[in-house]
């Protein structure tokens, strides 16, 4: 209660104004006789242009802002949000809540994150670097990645442009038990997108950069050019005959198996027995070569906090190792209804990584394959997380001997994620570090795969 | 005056202070030469949700979002800015920020507007969070789970949400047009899930409208909701493998519409094809389907989720042909991709917020219905599926390949519908499944109210429908191989 720990930096005027408008809410629920609060800020801001056949076509200018407020009266809570920051506003806000909490009912689970496991460290992770871009600089760079595009070859015909944009600003996190948790981060973005093909054989590919500081982004003509040679590689696309094969998810990709993993020892999905792998805790449900983790504290990472959506301390933790999950993914409310300590992952996972086994990135792993399918696109949403039962459409490649033939298209790739997480062979080197989940390509040694 | 535009002032406009002279002098503002459009987007929404889980009606949330977006377009170019203040001088930063598309800067005289003349709304202006009591509100939440606990004891979970918005929004252009609506928007959720020897399944059901909360108890809608989850879910405790590869698929009246959404919908955006990046691009008068198929986008059918009666942009909505008897006959357009196409607005122009720039996008979008009797298409295949139940659905308009996931599956064998599979994704190239489409039923009905839609990571309410249609012909990715 007494000890207030602070994000170790100087507080700048938008976010004394943060701090302020927290306490006010804070006391504003207080004052109503709410035994807890949380309130949740952030203001940011930025630009957003994009460029198409070298024409400036939209300039975005963003600033938002936004407060959330859950309040408890013992076990009943209220939630609210608003994005008006005025005394008037917060507090009708607060009353709000609170009024929700009149009506929802008692649940033993419902409360502030327990004060011993709030963080009390806040380690510099390097997340803030602004980026003072004006408009005609953006403008520029997007000609530039968008113009390297369209120069590779005269089968790219069309375009939907090349993209700059950047954000900054700041979050609080502040709750009745005394936490106060700023953080603030910045992001910048390089992408573009270009058809190749004409009229029925057309295709369509993007690329894209994102990173806390501008420093570390691809040089646009970079991302046009990787842009180009994946829009080019789908040309000619044929459909793929009905059968059992071997995929490589490309990393890009790949990261999606680990969301649904993530999804199914989530637990929301555990209480509510809406997971195929319920109680799976302990057991080997990848084989022996994997390991998962999470690496909160990675500096510059797009998924790296100190403190979760509870102010609870993250931690760095092995989720699966030697393909035995270890540990499930818990926020207060979960991990009280489980009989279990949170694992500071209210608002998700920081940085989840799926370590490579190969030394190898891509080539490698489509040597071990010999011949299988690489899928590089996936679209709809066919994953079922209380079955495990899995079939999405996708856009890939026929491999032979470790070489891509050709692109295939309109196939869809079905399995069951406990057999699909089972049978992951080998993991590449070619780790995807844009998002937070980071993993490289990855090999399922059997797929069922539909087509012609 | 309409008294549209003075309850939507009200809301939008007296709380600041604002009055018509501070629209007049931004929109002036703007206008510097070169700029050929702009306009001017208030929002007030208000926001509540419910959640029942586990037993317990534990959360509820509620909100306030409102703010003001400013957009002027010259050719193709658009500038953007918005603000969550509604005052004179945030505009006038908002359109300073805007114009900055324009070569040079001198400001018009100030803008008159004038209200665009009264438009018959397609539903009331009502307020959806007060039309009922909070504490009926959760009673219903609860009755509803107790419905579908009662139906059968292999539920286990029975998850129940409820929310309502009201949005508030005024239009005001540079060719001085005022125009605005109030919609309500409602609803209702449930999902369970059941356990039987080990094995556990879902089932989900819900629906809404532009109404009033009391939408779910008429008509015993929400106990409606309660049963139709439970069966599906019972359902899908007996499905087998679903099999893998092409075959002819029947897909069931209603929410399988969504074929019509991902396959054709998204392709005749006028956006995409005045960038040549659909694959119906330039295919206006060619046959894009078998001659039994007549679709539409319709935003005029009163009170559904997708209806509006006016767009973001100030157009009235209207029932527009896509495809009649087989042939391609227009595109969704919005104020800029209609102008510079040379064609007229279709009403289509939406947004999620004040905070995003409108595109052209679907409102309700269903195939009309055709004479076979819906029992004589299953009767007529020998072999194949029958699909009655989707979640997603997903489109690469470029190369026209889409996606929709059935949640409800039977194998059709000798003409009958046998034993249910499980879920699959369903594959095709949006320019040839309507060419295969054999047989349409007589049987129209459209989904129950819970479309989202989402386009460049923006968000909208929309509705499908369609008659039970045959299609000779369409990849299904289920893991049985034969």
């Amino acid at each position: 209660m007494n000890n207030h720990p602070w994000h170790p930096v100087p507080i700048d005027s938008q976010e004394s104004t943060l701090l302020e408008i927290a306490d006010l809410a804070l006391t504003r629920a207080t004052d109503k006789g709410a035994t807890g609060a949380e309130v949740s800020m952030g203001h940011g801001q930025g630009i957003s242009v994009t460029v198409r056949r070298g024409q400036v076509e939209t300039v975005e200018h963003n600033r938002d802002k936004s407060l959330g407020v859950t309040v408890f009266f013992e076990h009943r809570s209220g939630s609210a949000d608003t994005t008006d920051y005025s005394a008037s506003a917060v507090e009708s806000c607060v009353d709000a809540a609170c009024n929700i909490a009149r009506f929802t009912e008692q649940d033993e689970f419902n409360g502030l994150a327990e004060p011993d496991l709030l963080a009390t460290e806040f380690p510099e992770l390097d997340l803030y670097h602004p980026w003072d871009l004006d408009m005609e600089q953006a403008i520029e760079l997007a000609q530039r990645c968008e113009q390297a595009a369209l120069d590779q070859d005269k089968r790219i015909t069309n375009t939907e442009g090349g993209s700059i944009s950047s954000h900054h600003g700041s979050e609080l996190y502040a709750n009745s038990n005394g936490f106060r948790g700023l953080s603030r981060s910045s992001r910048h973005s390089t992408s573009c997108s270009v058809i190749a093909g004409e009229g029925d054989s057309m295709q369509r590919d993007y690329w894209f950069d994102s990173c806390r500081d501008r420093n570390d982004l691809m040089p646009p003509e970079e991302v046009g050019k990787e842009t180009a040679r994946r829009t080019l590689r789908r040309l000619g696309a044929r459909k793929i005959r009905t059968g059992d094969y071997p995929v490589i998810y490309e990393a890009p990709v790949a990261g999606s198996l680990m969301s649904h993993l993530v999804s199914a020892i989530n637990g929301s999905s555990l209480y509510r027995q809406a997971s195929f792998l319920l109680d799976s805790k302990g057991e080997q449900i990848f084989n022996r070569k994997i390991r998962i983790h999470e690496q909160p504290l990675l500096k510059k990472a797009s998924g790296s906090a100190s403190f979760d959506n509870e102010g609870v301390a993250t931690k760095s933790r092995d989720i699966v190792t030697a393909g035995v999950l270890n540990d499930y993914v818990l926020n207060s409310y979960s991990s009280r209804k489980l009989g279990l300590q949170t694992t500071g992952n209210a608002g998700g996972v920081h940085n989840l990584t799926i370590d490579s086994t190969l030394k190898g990135g891509l080539e490698n792993l489509l040597s071990q394959m010999g011949t299988g399918l690489l899928v590089s696109e996936l679209i709809g949403f066919g994953v079922n997380t209380v079955t495990g039962d899995y079939s999405r459409g996708a856009f890939g490649f026929w491999v032979e001997n470790g070489k891509i033939e050709y692109p295939v298209q309109e196939f869809t790739i079905a399995g069951n994620l406990r057999d699909m997480f089972m049978s992951i062979e080998a993991v590449g080197s070619d780790v995807d570090t844009r998002r937070s989940t980071r993993t490289g390509s990855i090999l399922i040694s059997k797929l069922t795969v539909a087509g012609e | 005056m309409s008294e549209l535009i003075q309850l939507a002032q009200q809301s939008l406009w007296h709380p600041t202070g604002l009055v018509e002279q501070d629209i007049s002098r931004t929109l002036g503002k703007i206008m510097t030469p070169g700029v050929d459009y702009a306009d001017l987007y208030f929002q007030y929404s208000r926001h509540e949700s419910w959640a029942l889980d586990e037993g317990t009606v534990k959360s509820g949330n509620y909100g306030i979002d409102q703010g003001v977006g400013v957009r002027a377009i010259a050719g193709e170019k658009t500038g953007f800015a918005y603000s969550d203040e509604i005052t004179g001088s945030a505009l006038l930063d908002a359109a300073t920020a805007a114009r900055s598309i324009a070569m040079s800067y001198k400001d018009a005289g100030a803008i008159a507007v004038r209200d665009g003349g009264t438009m018959v709304p397609l539903y009331q202006p009502l307020d959806p969070l007060d039309s009922m009591q909070d504490k009926e509100k959760v009673e219903l939440l609860r009755q509803v789970e107790q419905i579908a606990r009662q139906l059968d004891p292999k539920v286990k979970q029975v998850t129940v949400s409820l929310a309502a918005v009201q949005d508030t929004i005024m239009v005001a252009r540079a060719d001085g047009l005022l125009a605005a609506d109030i919609r309500p928007l409602v609803r209702m959720n449930v999902s369970v899930i059941v356990e039987h020897n080990g094995r556990r399944e879902q089932g989900s059901m819900g629906g809404g409208g532009r109404f009033g909360m009391d939408y779910f108890t008429q008509q015993d809608r929400a106990g409606e909701y309660a049963k139709e989850a439970v069966r599906q879910a019972l359902v899908n405790l007996d499905a087998r493998d679903a099999p893998a590869g092409e075959m002819t698929v029947v897909l069931g009246p209603g929410w399988p519409g969504i074929l019509l959404h991902e396959a054709i919908g998204h392709g005749l955006e006028g956006d995409f094809n005045r960038k040549g990046t659909s694959t119906f691009s330039g295919r206006i008068g060619e046959t894009v389907a078998s001659s039994q198929c007549t679709v539409v986008d319709d935003g005029t059918i009163r009170d559904r989720r997708g209806s509006l009666t006016i767009d973001d942009e100030g157009e009235p909505s209207q029932n527009t042909v896509l495809i009649e008897n087989g042939v391609l006959k227009g595109y969704m357009q919005d104020q800029m991709n209609a102008r510079l196409m040379g064609m007229k607005p279709t009403g289509n122009g939406r947004r999620e917020s004040y905070a995003h720039l409108p595109m052209p996008r679907m409102t309700n979008t269903y195939m009309l219905p055709g004479d076979c009797d819906p029992n004589e298409i299953i009767a007529s295949v020998d072999k194949g599926l029958y699909a009655v139940n989707f979640g997603g659905g997903q489109v690469d308009i470029t190369s026209g390949k889409f996606v929709f996931s059935a949640s409800e599956a039977y194998r059709i064998e000798n003409g009958k519908a046998t034993h249910p599979v499980k879920g699959a994704t369903l594959i095709g190239n949006g320019p040839e499944v309507l060419t295969r489409v054999s047989m349409v039923g007589n049987d129209l009905a459209l989904d129950s109210g819970v479309g989202v839609c989402g386009k460049d990571g923006q968000s909208v309410p929309v509705g499908v429908g369609q008659p039970t249609i045959r299609i000779d012909g369409l990849t299904v990715g289920g893991v049985s191989v034969e």
